[in-house]
């Protein structure tokens, strides 16, 4: 496997260089020349060449998978307690929009015991057919007897894209079950697309903390498999009444069974529902220590919204870390969302971008955040927020 | 128990790196290469067990030749040995081959009791090799784990969900990857750090770990990259300057605009 350019067809228009995510291109002599070193083969530099001129050599693979016979659209509606997760919703009606647009069906795939009455939410959100696999050792989530239940549903029904949430469980369950496939698995995605022409899914993911988005296909091999991030995609309820039943008996085996769950633990008195909200009003560094909360919580109370914090507050223990919004934290799509003396580092934007309006308060005009900003105010939090609560009220 | 493997990648730091709006590319000069946190947080854990327990801590990256500098760093701060998975064409992989080849170098150290990677690297984010190589290895796996116990041989985990955690446990050999609230990872002494500059870091290519090379690399790679681009930023906004309490009206009425 190789990487070379022809210099007989490179017209040293510097396209590449540009397109290069690792800046592993640079021009010598009006020609594009590949640094090796920094090169990681990832081959975007290949259709950014309007001549051509970029080989990238991969070698006949001796086994080819036959990837005939895959259609439809499959989603894993995730539950956990019998209730159906709201990512599933969100799944389901993505789904819906890419099977219309394949003009396919849409299943969903069920997992767990006495899971039945959910077939009606599924229903709602789109799907043409639940597939149920039912079972009475199926009451928790536990990753090897529910990735035996998605590859024999997979083996079975040959969807062409599988769709799960990456959530705690599709992230555990995706990532084993397209290594048993032998397909390819693109994770956290935040855009998912059709190419018509080549009937490919287009996933589309931030990549280097939120720095770049990549596009990823995965041309050879069925399902295309990708765990969709929760809060991006819309929940849109179908006009359908009902959707066809179908139940799939899986035979378990011991060895399917040596995790062992003994107990979830809810922490529900911890929980801010940051990813409900319809405002937030988040905080970061430039609040300076965690008794100045106390005007972030007056705001959004005003607001009647909730208090979401930047990683740099969490870190300092100003405020625990179920607030924290961003990368590491939770990804949050609030109608507003109000940044507080927030610089707005990447990973921060990464868990606010797709916020419908983006409201940034901080003392320095350069700071980040104003770039992804509707509307911001350069000033004091301090002196700003007991001002901005007194307009409102008014 | 008698091994424990971590695995680790280098990563660039990706705090540090900046895009440059001109050019829409990533600066990547002067960012440094780290051992990604998580995997710091991982061979912390692996430490921990080996001082309460006894074991030997094997620590396998795969990479080019400068990861050795991540392997040199993990033997200062306590690895006994460092393997590097190394091969032009392990070049490109996505995570399928990559847990394809970790697994194969994992298969090579006998007797490995547990394997603990980090739960996802801070360039890629897609926590997928772990549960790769454990599928692979066709051993059980629990991801997210913020605490890891161990009686009568077995694993006691807590492992991180969105509201809460579970309590699972499971038999050796497991594959358990960890959140970075499971430890402070420790500082290489400098006892480590003399240690580092002579250790010997195995280096093994595809020969040597019996690959097949239809599954490593980009060969063995499912997905394939089409487009890469930076995230658009919005085209027009409204910032207000001035006197705060100004300012402040003016953003109030917008917002009373947006009718919240």
């Amino acid at each position: 496997m190789s990487i070379r350019i022809d210099i007989d067809k490179c017209t040293g228009c510097t396209k590449c260089v540009k397109d290069c995510p690792f800046g592993a291109i640079t021009m010598l002599d009006k020609l594009a020349v590949i640094n090796m070193e920094e090169c990681k083969l990832c081959g975007a530099c290949v259709p950014s060449c309007r001549v051509k001129a970029i080989i990238l050599d991969v070698k006949p693979k001796k086994e080819v998978q036959d990837i005939s016979g895959y259609k439809g659209i499959a989603v894993y509606a995730e539950s956990r307690d019998n209730e159906l997760q709201d990512v599933a919703r969100e799944l389901l009606s993505e789904g819906r929009k890419l099977a219309d647009k394949l003009n396919t069906d849409l299943q969903a795939l069920l997992i767990g015991n006495d899971i039945k009455k959910l077939v009606d939410e599924c229903c709602k959100y789109g799907a043409d057919t639940a597939v149920l696999v039912n079972d009475s050792q199926l009451t928790k989530y536990s990753c090897e007897p529910y990735t035996r239940a998605v590859v024999e549903y997979v083996n079975k029904y040959k969807p062409d894209v599988m769709l799960f949430g990456a959530s705690t469980i599709g992230r555990d369950l995706a990532a084993r079950a397209a290594v048993r496939l032998n397909t390819g698995l693109t994770a956290d995605c935040t855009e998912l697309d059709i190419d018509l022409e080549n009937n490919l899914l287009l996933q589309t993911r931030p990549a280097f903390g939120g720095n770049i988005m990549a596009t990823i296909i995965c041309p050879d091999h069925r399902p295309q498999m990708s765990t969709v991030r929760p809060n991006v995609m819309k929940k849109v309820q179908s006009s359908k009444k009902n959707c066809n039943i179908e139940e799939l008996e899986v035979k378990f085996e011991k060895k399917d069974f040596r995790l062992v769950i003994n107990d979830i633990i809810y922490e529900t008195t911890q929980n801010v529902n940051l990813s409900e909200a319809d405002v937030i009003v988040s905080a970061g560094r430039g609040l300076q220590n965690s008794n100045n909360f106390k005007l972030i919580k007056e705001l959004a109370d005003t607001l009647g919204g909730v208090v979401g914090a930047s990683r740099a507050a969490v870190d300092s223990e100003w405020i625990p870390h179920y607030h924290q919004v961003g990368q590491t934290g939770k990804t949050v799509q609030p109608k507003i969302y109000i940044a507080c003396g927030i610089s707005g580092a990447i990973q921060h934007l990464a868990g606010m971008q797709s916020s419908d309006i983006i409201i940034a308060i901080n003392k320095d005009p350069d700071a980040p955040i104003f770039k992804v900003a509707d509307y911001g105010i350069v000033g004091d939090l301090f002196e700003v927020i007991p001002e901005l609560i007194k307009e409102y009220k008014k | 128990m008698k091994n424990i493997i971590v695995c680790i990648k280098q990563v660039p730091d990706t705090d540090k790196v900046q895009i440059n709006r001109e050019t829409n590319t990533l600066i990547r000069e002067g960012v440094p290469s780290i051992i990604n946190p998580f995997d710091e947080n991982a061979l912390e854990a692996a430490l921990q067990l080996k001082e309460k327990f006894g074991a030997r801590v094997i620590v396998v990256s795969m990479g080019p030749p400068q990861v050795k500098d991540a392997l040199r760093q993990a033997v200062a701060m306590g690895a006994d040995e460092v393997v590097l998975a190394s091969d032009r064409s392990f070049a490109g992989a996505d995570t399928w081959a990559t847990s394809y080849t970790l697994a194969q170098a994992i298969k090579e150290i006998e007797n490995y009791d547990l394997i603990i990677c980090g739960k996802q690297a801070i360039d890629g984010d897609t926590a997928q090799v772990g549960p790769g190589i454990a599928e692979f290895l066709d051993i059980p796996q629990i991801t997210f784990a913020q605490e890891i116990g161990y009686e009568e041989n077995r694993l006691k985990v807590k492992r991180v969900i969105e509201n809460g955690y579970e309590e699972i446990e499971t038999e050796l050999p497991a594959v358990v990857t960890v959140t970075k609230e499971i430890n402070e990872p420790r500082y290489p002494s400098l006892k480590g750090k003399m240690k580092a500059k002579s250790a010997e870091i195995t280096v093994w290519d595809t020969e040597d770990l019996e690959a097949d090379e239809n599954k490593t690399g980009l060969n063995g790679s499912p997905t394939k990259v089409v487009k890469i681009f930076t995230p658009p930023v919005k085209a027009s906004n409204e910032i207000f300057t001035g006197d705060p309490s100004e300012t402040a009206a003016k953003l109030a009425g917008k917002l009373k605009e947006l009718k919240i």
